[in-house]
């Protein structure tokens, strides 16, 4: 380091390695601009049950939720009784689901609201499977944003079998089903082939 | 306006589809008498502040790392800070997101098309590198979470010998170079994939996990460091910015007397010893090497280039679409009778096995090109060394090696000079 000479050449060198590998880092990612974070896309979901035991947070940072507007609110609810339940009484142990996260209120007759208490839910995709085999598929999975610390890479992307997962733009950080056009917030896709958002492909996979 | 365009399109071709809806649910939305309200979706945003947050801890953990090795000159303050790491970084925060682990969001902003990166995760990148460039390897010393846990563990060290470490310090750039190819072809992200730490940060995450960070912890006890010295590939960039940086720590506080005292404290082989004059090479010989290496190495960098090439396909097996495709062609000749749920999955789902295949062609391709580059950079990487080798310069004090130096700071108690007294 030279003394009385101001900044010597060495230091100007490495001042301006630093800005340019700053500014070139930034620039070279910057201008993609968006911020992306994980999503399963539910149109590919299987239902394997991996999201439950693969996620690095434990309880999983998936969880099932209901899309209320694809919901047929039905009494008999194949994602809430285990199956052959009719007649019998709503008691926890009739109920499909491991944790009894889901609560089921009445309306009127002769519906029914299902609502996916997420404290409790595991993310096991046994609802979600029940209620696509027999139902609306109103019931499926989704990373819920507020829990999922957003891993460099998912711990469950590696460990899906349906090639489900994908980063997402931050701002638009789930993907619905479209069920009903007025309500239902779809993603716009880069996708080639939009997927078709009803039951159809999805039922062919259970 | 082209996106306003295509999303249109979209929507008029959904539309159908969206109207049959109603017609193709097994049970028709209710028509509600009461006046019951059909409930929003419960959509919570995703959490942002985690990345802020840790990217300002991170900056007080590397500015009192820096002064701690320059002005404290404290192993037992590294020490502690090393915990808090550890601590932090590693157990609370389950070694999500990391520095080391971050390069690959970098290049896959880089590489990819439609991946971004959030100014936190570019920050947990560029930060360690700059800190480097200024004062050393600091990250290395005790924020980051990788290295906190080896250092703690590293009780009973031996010292292997220089030209054995330098030769596994190698896997580095395999590493490195392994982890671009990953994020470069789609593959995955290798350096979380294969983090020997993170099963147990996240308390036994996966067996597999549990069992490497087991073995490389054990090992660690006796040879200080190996992921860090072996396998790190962040470590590379920090070492090549430590080379250039302004100030390093120096063993003794004041000028070396040649005491000797520190030539055994150090288990990273990263102090440079005083080379008698005996063996200080002609210097003219030394250039006459160079020269003669500088001739070859465009043959040894062509030669790894195609041996790269020619490797593409036991590579491009760590692609999962690769690893599928092979998979299901094994399963179907009948020359493995089990399946698993990957394969049972792609069997009930729509793709059929020409398309499959199809894909794991193109990644094939892929490979062939990344794979030269991989193939001709280690080849590189190996020419760069030997020329580094090919002359022993002049030096007759004890100083850290500046690129492989982690600036623990387990040589300072070693040297009896004292620190010159302060003018005032
Ligand atoms: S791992 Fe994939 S297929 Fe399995 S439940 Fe999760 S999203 Fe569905
Ligand atoms: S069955 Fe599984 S996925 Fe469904 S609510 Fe219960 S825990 Fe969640
Ligand atoms: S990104 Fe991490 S926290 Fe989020 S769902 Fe995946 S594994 Fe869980
Ligand atoms: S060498 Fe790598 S793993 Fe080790 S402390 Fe440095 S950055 Fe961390
Ligand atoms: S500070 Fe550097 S030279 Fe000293 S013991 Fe640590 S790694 Fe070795």
């Amino acid at each position: 380091m030279s003394e009385g000479h101001g900044i010597d050449r060495r230091d100007f060198m490495r001042g301006a390695a630093a800005a340019a590998f700053v500014g070139g880092a930034y620039a070279a990612v910057g201008d993609k601009g968006e911020e992306m974070v994980w999503q399963l896309d539910p149109n590919k979901c299987t239902q394997c049950g991996r999201c439950s035991t693969h996620c690095v947070l434990n309880p999983s940072a998936v969880k099932c939720m209901n899309q209320f507007n694809i919901c047929g609110y039905c009494d008999l609810c194949f994602g809430y009784l285990q199956p052959g339940s009719r007649g019998r009484d709503t008691g926890a142990e009739n109920e499909l689901c491991p944790t009894a996260a889901i609560k089921r209120t009445y309306i009127e007759d002769p519906y029914y609201e299902y609502v996916i208490e997420e404290e409790k839910c595991i993310g096991c995709a046994k609802c979600v499977k029940a209620c696509l085999v027999f139902g609306n598929a109103s019931f499926y999975l989704q990373i819920r944003q507020d829990i999922c610390i957003n891993c460099n890479e998912c711990s469950i992307a590696k460990a899906c079998p349906s090639d489900s997962f994908k980063r997402v733009p931050k701002l638009q950080p789930y993907i619905y089903l479209t069920g009903d056009v007025s309500t239902t917030k779809s993603q716009p896709s880069s996708d080639p082939n939009p997927p078709q958002t009803t039951l159809g492909p999805r039922s062919e996979n259970s | 306006m082209k996106t306003v365009r295509s999303l249109l399109v979209v929507g008029l071709f959904l539309l159908p589809a969206m109207l049959s809806v109603a017609a193709e649910m097994r049970f028709p939305p209710p028509d509600f008498q009461t006046d019951y309200k059909i409930p929003d979706l419960n959509s919570p945003a995703p959490v942002s502040s985690n990345g802020t947050r840790d990217a300002i801890i991170l900056f007080i953990a590397l500015s009192v790392t820096t002064w701690m090795v320059f002005k404290a000159r404290s192993r037992r303050g590294l020490f502690i800070i090393s915990i808090f790491s550890l601590a932090y970084f590693g157990f609370y925060r389950t070694g999500c997101i990391c520095p080391v682990g971050s390069t690959q969001n970098v290049m896959a902003a880089v590489f990819l098309p439609d991946v971004g990166v959030s100014v936190a995760v570019l920050s947990f990148f560029v930060m360690p590198l700059l800190f480097s460039l200024f004062f050393g390897r600091v990250f290395c010393a005790s924020v980051c979470p990788l290295g906190a846990i080896q250092e703690l563990v590293a009780i009973a060290p031996i010292r292997i010998s220089p030209a054995l470490d330098r030769t596994l310090g190698l896997g580095r750039y395999v590493y490195l170079g392994l982890a671009v190819l990953g994020v470069a072809t789609g593959s995955g992200f290798f350096i979380c994939r294969w983090d020997p730490f993170v099963g147990i940060y996240r308390m036994g995450h996966s067996f597999g996990m549990l069992l490497a960070g087991g073995a490389i912890l054990t090992l660690g006890i006796f040879v200080a460091r190996p992921y860090c010295r072996f396998l790190c590939p962040y470590g590379i960039m920090l070492g090549w910015m430590s080379r250039f940086s302004k100030w390093h720590l120096d063993i003794p506080p004041s000028p070396c007397v040649k005491c000797r005292l520190c030539e055994n404290s150090c288990p990273y082989n990263a102090i440079n010893m005083p080379i008698p004059s005996h063996l200080v090479g002609d210097p003219e010989a030394g250039k006459r090497r160079i020269r003669r290496l500088v001739y070859v190495s465009p043959l040894i960098i062509a030669v790894g280039a195609t041996l790269g090439y020619l490797s593409y396909e036991p590579l491009s097996r760590m692609h999962p679409k690769v690893a599928l495709s092979e998979r299901i062609a094994a399963e179907n000749i009948g020359k493995l009778t089990t399946d698993t749920l990957e394969t049972r999955t792609f069997r009930a789902g729509k793709q059929t096995v020409d398309e499959l295949n199809a894909q794991a062609v193109q990644i094939r391709e892929y490979f062939k090109t990344g794979g030269a580059w991989f193939g001709g950079f280690l080849a590189l990487i190996i020419c760069l060394k030997l020329i580094g080798l090919s002359t022993a310069p002049k030096r007759d004090i004890y100083t850290p090696n500046k690129e492989t130096c982690f600036s623990c700071g387990r040589c300072y108690p070693y040297c009896p000079v004292e620190p010159l007294p302060k003018r005032s």
